[in-house]
């Protein structure tokens, strides 16, 4: 049992090396295009921005004020407070926007936040459509640097670097690494043309997506992922603007994290099914050759690597057991008296996970110099490295186990 | 639709297989390393069994007092662990096996020369040589392990000899035949040449233990007053 998990750990561990190398070669070809682009924009495109919420009292004020922040003629920004039947105060915090003008206010029975989004976009005139998550907030330089993008008239959508706002505790500053990272990751992936979401903090479109392949659909709650994976089947280019924020509130324990990843993961699974016809397909490009295997060999690996955790600490426990049941638990040894460097473990698998969390931890800082303008080391790779590794195959598993029996995970 | 750019998903995978042969050479020569640093303490060990042999020969005759008996010991002990631990993670079969040979030898010289020393000189000891497998998936074997180990610690006196049934040495092979042990009824002790198969609890194996030291103590007497 224990070689089968050793091959399939060198196995994936191979594919998670490649992974990061083929990160760290289109980073190395790519890095003048990750500069910053200061171009002037001529003529200032007219855009909605869509605010879909459900019971979201306590941040949409947060989130309306950072939309009216933004460094962009205020005669082309459209706001759109979408309240998708809210049971809380959402609605009446709204009002407290209502004299702002181009901004609209609109209560709809609950439906689900695409069919807000979709209402909303139903009820725009303007050249570009942007959502922005109620619990986000989104940089005041932001749309001025994502508008540039569209100099390209291939390019369809642009999506802005997430970053975690206030981490407050271990847990939220656990994910501020995450995030870091796929600052990093979807850029890499940007570069590639392989995007494979459009996150609900502030991603941009051009109307006419909407008009070529259709709304939002529900997509497992995952409406913002499914709408990328539309995009590249209908061969519509993704960028991503790494110098444009959004902030967004994570979740602040590890059972809201949980329930969060629970829905990512599920809709990135489901969604996967439901595109299966793509994967590998060469004309769909690196999108269905690298994002989307590399995505779903991810949850495999780690699969197997919970699975052979599972299986030493298992095995631990009971040879430990086995060892109290036949000298007495007063009699374990607990510590070995003969410890010397000699047992430091020398195997080619410890060099090789030496090398993953070497590049990873270069994913981190290339991130963190993308957004900061600094790589600096911080505690927080250091937990997001312990804490991911300790609970990730939980909302895996459960998300594999879901996917089995269909059972979806609520939005909220 | 960005074209698959074929020549760079060839040079990540150059790059990864590079990554993961260097992996394996670097593991492979620290490897290497640790055999030869077991080596080194096996071929130590071996000098110092043949001077405490050459000792004994050439004092036991007048005095007990120089003859050594703690340099082999811890020494042995500590060599028995590291090869077990190689065993699992060295990888390199052969050289450990190899290894292994040479160790059960030098553990039936201590073994000798021990009895030798503790009947001529009274010195207070007990033995026990301990017979297990690795061929097949021996829990028994693993337990009765535990129960030693648990022992040694309790009684520094103790002197504990394993040997792994399969090895393939002629002189394991003479002590099997001596003891008449059988490969369908391990683990197996052997004290004060009285044979147990099957696994031996702690208590039944202490008890044992403390008769053989009790039967020492007329021998020591007479030891001493020799003396």
């Amino acid at each position: 049992m224990h070689q089968v998990f050793e091959v399939a750990i060198y196995v994936f561990s191979f594919i998670a090396v490649f992974v990061q190398i083929f990160f760290l070669i289109t980073f190395f070809e790519g890095r003048k295009s990750i500069r910053r682009i200061f171009a002037e924009i001529l003529e200032y495109p007219s855009i909605t921005v869509m605010v879909p919420c459900y019971n979201e009292e306590s941040t949409i004020a947060g989130t309306v004020e950072s939309i009216l922040a933004l460094d962009y003629p205020k005669d082309k920004i459209f706001i759109k407070l979408i309240d998708d039947g809210s049971s809380d105060g959402t609605f009446s915090a709204m009002h407290k926007f209502s004299s702002v003008p181009n901004l609209e206010i609109i209560k709809k029975e609950n439906g689900g936040k695409h069919t807000a989004l979709n209402l909303g976009i139903e009820n725009s005139s303007s050249d570009f459509v942007a959502c922005l998550d109620a619990d986000s907030s989104v940089h005041p330089q932001a749309l001025k640097r994502m508008i540039p993008y569209f100099s390209d008239p291939k390019v369809m959508a642009v999506s802005p670097s997430i970053i975690v706002r206030e981490p407050d505790n271990i847990i939220r500053k656990a994910q501020k690494a995450e995030y870091d990272l796929s600052v990093y990751v979807k850029k890499m992936l940007g570069l590639i043309g392989g995007i494979h979401v459009t996150p609900g903090p502030f991603s941009v479109y051009r109307r006419e997506v909407f008009e070529k392949i259709g709304m939002y659909r529900k997509a497992h709650n995952t409406e913002d992922m499914e709408i990328a994976y539309r995009m590249q089947t209908n061969g519509l280019k993704i960028e991503q603007c790494h110098d444009a924020f959004a902030y967004t509130s994570a979740p602040s324990s590890v059972w809201k994290l949980y329930k969060q990843r629970l829905r990512w993961i599920y809709g990135f699974i489901n969604n996967t099914i439901d595109y299966r016809d793509v994967l590998f397909r060469k004309k769909y490009g690196h999108f269905a050759l690298f994002t989307l295997p590399a995505g779903v060999l991810d949850i495999f690996a780690v699969l197997v690597l919970f699975g052979n955790f599972f299986y030493v600490i298992g095995n631990f426990i009971y040879q430990k057991a086995e060892a109290a049941s036949v000298v007495g638990v007063n009699n374990l040894v607990s510590v070995p008296s003969h410890f010397s460097l000699f047992y430091i473990g020398s195997k080619a698998l410890l060099f090789i996970m030496c090398i993953i969390y070497a590049l990873v931890i270069f994913s981190i800082l290339m991130g963190r110099k993308m957004s900061e303008g600094k790589a600096r080391f911080s505690p927080s790779i250091i937990y997001y490295i312990f804490i991911y590794s300790l609970i990730a195959p939980f909302w895996l598993v459960k998300a594999v186990v879901n996917t089995a029996i269909s059972k979806q995970p609520a939005w909220k | 639709m960005q074209k698959p750019d074929w020549k760079k998903y060839l040079l990540t995978f150059l790059i990864t297989a590079i990554l993961f042969v260097s992996a394996f050479v670097l593991s492979g020569y620290i490897n290497s390393k640790k055999i030869n640093q077991l080596k080194s303490i096996q071929d130590k060990i071996s000098v110092d069994i043949l001077s405490s042999e050459t000792q004994f020969s050439l004092l036991s005759e007048l005095s007990c007092k120089n003859v050594s008996d703690e340099v082999l010991s811890s020494e042995l002990e500590d060599l028995g662990h590291k090869l077990e631990w190689g065993q699992d993670n060295l990888g390199n079969s052969d050289e450990v096996t190899y290894l292994k040979k040479y160790y059960s030898l030098l553990e039936i010289k201590d073994y000798l020369l021990m009895k030798k020393i503790s009947s001529r000189c009274g010195v207070k000891s007990a033995f026990i040589l301990y017979f297990y497998t690795t061929a097949e998936n021996c829990s028994e074997c693993q337990k009765q392990g535990i129960v030693l180990s648990t022992l040694r610690e309790k009684y520094p006196e103790l002197r504990v000899y394993s040997f792994d049934f399969s090895t393939d040495l002629s002189a394991v092979k003479a002590m099997l035949n001596i003891y008449k042990i059988q490969d369908t009824k391990l683990p197996a002790l052997v004290i004060d040449d009285d044979v147990f198969t099957g696994f031996q609890t702690m208590d039944s194996v202490e008890a044992r233990i403390k008769e053989s030291f009790k039967l020492q103590e007329p021998s020591k007497k007479v030891s001493n007053a020799k003396k």
